[in-house]
């Protein structure tokens, strides 16, 4: 299903999730910005890339939208797509994990809580995964974990940057610690890839929390957040719980987060492509001639070297 | 070890057993009032008392199996390295500012030859308890564990690290300390050293923070501890709604050494003294040293390449699901 189809099919059948409901106001022509309550015309807001224009709050998007601001037009080649999860624990709290994992793939049309592909950024290509917060809080069981294996180790094989877009509630619980293994099965492929010398940035998105945080979104050569996501090893709840007390209003935010210097830099959804691209290319070789070119000659150099 | 002649703490399960041993007490010092020989009779109950023990300790749930994994008495990280190495000496601090009490480690002595031993640490008491932060590590405590797991590397000393954490600390300070990123650095790093590492869960394996220094090129578990993606009290609270379905949360998330035997994360299980290891400390410590030495001489056959590829092959064929070609 393209892109298109996806935003077709949601108008049509109306929005799948209460949040929805209320972003997509008079047949989805104007959004309501959940922040500041600004009406705006839907159109306008997506060649914004979904970043109010009244107060630069970025509206929840999902993996579809995410490639496609992303990757340079018919460039994306997903791979994996055919890795289903199962339930090998035989899961049921409340309701059968089977059955919530048919639900979901019948409600957001995806496999599982991330996609994976080849594509380019600029004409960089690079292998790019993204997570989808609609299937079970982006959580992580064991098709997370491969699909992210298989990426970050074709990109190593054929020598990628690799870009994770994180959105994510940690571990998945109905699959027991087969999910929490996925924490250093990534890992292991990262440790492969940065040997190689390798980049990989990871972007946090709204919320990045648990397992995630604690294994490949804060293994960055470089990490970049979106402005005002919520970045946390343990929820505010936890740790609320834990100390009995009150805390900061911004803790646990991207900007808290790049105060204490655990991010690079937080960077507007609109300006994500354009930074990806220059950080891809300030990790570039430089030709080896350009190190022994007298000064006097770089004026004219720049002049016939491209961009 | 813990010291044996405090009074044991008794999980409810283990009601009955107690209430056979005291009657076996009981009838003996009648015996000895009355001046009657019982031998026969006390024989006979400390038999049947040896088959319950048994019977117990051979069928308990998953709740039960966490009750053991937690006890108070449980041997601890100190515990099993002050018993197991010939000579030891406790290294400190992350050399960043902190020296976490919550994680333990230092150079020894294992059958002759220097290790590096480290580990989570729970309190032996409420006040060691408080100092230890209940075994809760922060992130320094992780960034000690990767400097001493560095230090071995360097001078090719294999690793046995020892899991005992109900978690990883949530708190404010865990979290500006860069909580994430300290464990993740540790799952990632661990990929890379050359030396022999094999982690073992002595007691309570708690998601993440236990995971923290728990990447080895082998998984040992003890017979009644249990390792966790989440606490079966979180998970029950999040997905039954319901803090009082944790003993179904423990059940359903298959926590139990036999249980991760079976899905192919755990390498190998250690068969605990029948009572659990609280009961007969020395004797699990001797079970602990002995499969430590046996896969050690396994590990010592292998090239550190060799290692790292055997480390990454096993982690990297954890998990299961479908795949179907389009």
């Amino acid at each position: 299903m393209s892109l298109f189809d996806w935003f077709a099919n949601r108008q049509k059948s109306g929005s799948t999730t209460p949040q929805g409901q209320e972003r997509e106001i008079a047949d989805g022509l104007w959004t309501k910005c959940e922040a500041c309550g600004a009406l705006t015309y839907t159109k306008d807001l997506r060649s914004n890339q979904m970043v109010c224009l009244e107060c630069d709050h970025h509206i929840r998007i999902f993996s579809d939208e995410r490639i496609s601001q992303m990757i340079d037009a018919d460039t994306w080649v997903a791979i994996d797509e055919g890795l289903q999860p199962v339930d090998p624990l035989n899961f049921r709290a409340r309701k059968a994990y089977i059955d919530y994992i048919r639900d979901t793939q019948e409600k957001t049309k995806l496999a599982d809580a991330v996609q994976t592909g080849l594509g380019q950024i600029e004409g960089h290509p690079i292998a790019l995964g993204v997570m989808d917060f609609r299937f079970m809080g982006g959580s992580m069981g064991s098709v997370v974990g491969e699909k992210l294996t298989r990426l970050i180790e074709r990109a190593t094989q054929q020598r990628l940057p690799v870009v994770i877009v994180c959105a994510s509630g940690g571990a998945r619980m109905q699959e027991g610690m087969l999910s929490l293994m996925q924490m250093a099965k990534i890992s292991g492929a990262l440790q492969r890839h940065q040997e190689n010398r390798l980049l990989y940035i990871p972007v946090l998105t709204h919320p990045t929390t648990g397992g995630v945080t604690a294994s490949f979104a804060m293994l960055g050569d470089i990490i970049l957040a979106e402005p005002k996501a919520m970045i946390a090893f343990a929820g505010r709840r936890v740790v609320e719980q834990t100390l009995r007390e009150k805390l900061p209003d911004d803790f646990q935010t991207s900007e808290y987060l790049l105060q204490h210097g655990l991010v690079d830099a937080i960077v507007s959804r609109t300006q994500l492509k354009k930074t990806l691209a220059q950080l891809i290319r300030l990790h570039q070789p430089v030709s080896s001639t350009s190190h022994v070119v007298p000064r006097s000659s770089i004026k004219a150099l720049t002049k016939i070297a491209p961009d | 070890m813990p010291t044996l002649d405090r009074k044991p703490i008794l999980l409810d399960f283990e009601k009955p057993l107690a209430e056979l041993e005291s009657r076996i007490g009981q009838i003996r010092e009648l015996a000895e009032e009355n001046d009657v020989d019982v031998t026969e009779q006390i024989r006979h109950l400390e038999a049947k008392a040896v088959q319950l023990r048994q019977e117990i300790f051979s069928s308990l749930s998953a709740a039960q199996r966490l009750q053991v994994a937690r006890h108070p008495r449980r041997p601890s990280t100190f515990d099993y390295i002050q018993a197991i190495s010939d000579e030891w000496m406790e290294l400190h601090g992350d050399r960043g500012g902190y020296d976490d009490p919550a994680v333990v480690g230092g150079v020894a002595r294992l059958d002759g030859r220097p290790v590096m031993m480290l580990g989570q640490q729970k309190g032996r008491d409420t006040k060691d308890n408080i100092t230890r932060n209940f075994g809760m590590a922060s992130p320094s405590g992780y960034r000690k564990a990767m400097r001493l797991m560095e230090h071995a590397n360097r001078f090719s000393m294999p690793i046995l690290t020892f899991i005992d954490t109900p978690g990883a600390y949530a708190g404010l300070s865990a979290e500006e300390l860069g909580q994430g990123e300290a464990i993740a650095y540790n799952l990632r790093e661990m990929f890379r050293l050359d030396v022999p590492i094999i982690c073992t869960v002595i007691g309570e394996g708690g998601s993440g923070g236990a995971l923290g220094i728990g990447v080895g090129d082998r998984l040992m578990m003890f017979e009644h501890s249990v390792y966790t993606v989440a606490t079966p009290e979180a998970c029950a609270a999040i997905l039954w709604r319901d803090m009082s379905k944790a003993h179904q949360a423990a059940e359903a998330l298959k926590i139990t050494a036999a249980d991760l035997k079976g899905l192919g994360i755990l390498d190998e299980l250690l068969t605990e003294p029948i009572g659990g290891a609280h009961s007969d400390p020395l004797k699990a410590a001797e079970i602990l040293k002995k499969a430590l030495l046996r896969n050690l001489s396994e590990l010592d056959q292998m090239t550190g390449q060799q290692r790292r590829e055997l480390r990454y092959q096993k982690f990297r064929s954890i998990g299961v699901f479908a795949e179907v070609t389009a």
